[in-house]
């Protein structure tokens, strides 16, 4: 059986880096959910620690799928 | 999303959209390319002044519909962003600055979830940038104001570093605060909102593509495209909320840390 495969090598490259970025906020929400699930009141103190934990793992999933685009 | 891999063993060719292909602009008035998105941009301006100045013209003890609805937007953006993150004792006067950048990017992110609308103005790069970049200029011209000049010593030296490592530690927080903290904040936003609008392109345009096949059983595969296209549309809307949400979290945060630098 033979068959042509098309399409960038680096979308699979992101692929693979993008495994880091999903782990990290993995991590990052399951320690937030176990603070709460802890102490529901931190619930206010924790949500923005939890969402700028979020925002700069997925910063690195971000700048690989920009440049999965980018380089040719 | 599987099904989208099928007819390629039919020899037939699906040619998804990517990312060079654009619409035309409106019109172009001497070189300057008048298009969607700028038009959506005008128009998210309007929408947010019309909600918002109608919701607190009749100021009531007891708020109406639009009344209640306004005073909660508000109170989630000048409480859970503002003065939780900034502060409460200088968090007053950023609020209208966080509160006007919140609902700007959320409708204009929305925009991708309404039916013929469906871009986000922020899948272009462009407008990303500027935001970023307005941000950028506000949170150092804050640190120069509260603290002087010696900001910029503040904001790459930690405290209590010793000095040897100060070589190693001070390029990478100039590189880290400077460089890489506004590109990141625009190509979180301009990233999502693309990946997002991508999605549901492809999808849209491989559900045509197989409903046009020959073969009943490649029609039929189309519903399970549909059925995947529609839960990722729901996860779509929930990351236009967080993006937005997350866009001005970071700007209250880099605020804080431009006001407070002394304590960092």
């Amino acid at each position: 059986m033979t068959g042509n495969i098309n399409g960038s090598l680096n979308l699979i490259g992101y692929g693979l880096s993008a495994i880091g970025g999903a782990i990290g906020v993995g991590l990052v929400f399951a320690a937030y959910i176990n603070g709460v699930a802890r102490q529901p009141e931190a619930q206010r103190v924790l949500q923005p620690l939890a969402f700028l934990g979020l925002a700069l793992t997925e910063a690195l999933a971000i700048l690989g799928l920009v440049f999965a685009f980018v380089l040719k | 999303m599987i099904a989208l891999t099928l007819p390629a063993q039919d020899g037939g060719s699906f040619t998804p959209p990517s990312v060079t292909s654009h619409l035309a602009p409106f019109f172009t008035i001497g070189g300057f390319e008048f298009t969607k998105q700028m038009a959506l941009v005008l128009l998210s301006v309007v929408i947010i002044a019309w909600f918002f100045i109608a919701a607190a013209r009749k100021g009531q003890l007891v708020p109406g519909r639009l009344q209640f609805a306004g005073e909660m937007a508000y109170g989630f953006v000048r409480n859970s962003v503002g003065k939780d993150v900034i502060g409460a004792k200088d968090f007053k006067k950023y609020v209208p600055l966080l509160f006007s950048l919140f609902f700007f990017i959320l409708l204009n992110n929305l925009y991708g979830t309404i039916p013929w609308i469906q871009l986000p103005s922020f899948s272009h790069v462009t407008g990303a940038y500027f935001l970023a970049l307005l941000v950028y200029v506000i949170w150092i011209g804050v640190g120069v104001k509260e603290n002087g000049l010696r900001y910029f010593k503040l904001a790459v030296v930690p405290s209590g570093v010793p000095w040897y490592i100060l070589p190693l530690v001070v390029p990478i927080e100039i590189i880290s605060n400077f460089v890489v903290r506004p590109m990141t904040h625009s190509l979180r936003l301009f990233a999502t909102m693309l990946a997002g609008h991508l999605i549901v392109l492809i999808a849209g345009s491989g559900i045509e593509f197989l409903i046009a096949q020959e073969s009943w059983l490649l029609k039929g595969t189309s519903i399970l495209v549909l059925a995947g296209a529609t839960a990722m549309y729901m996860l779509e809307a929930l990351i236009m909320v967080l993006q937005a949400y997350v866009f001005v979290l970071l700007t209250a945060i880099y605020i804080e840390g431009a006001v407070h630098a002394d304590s960092h």
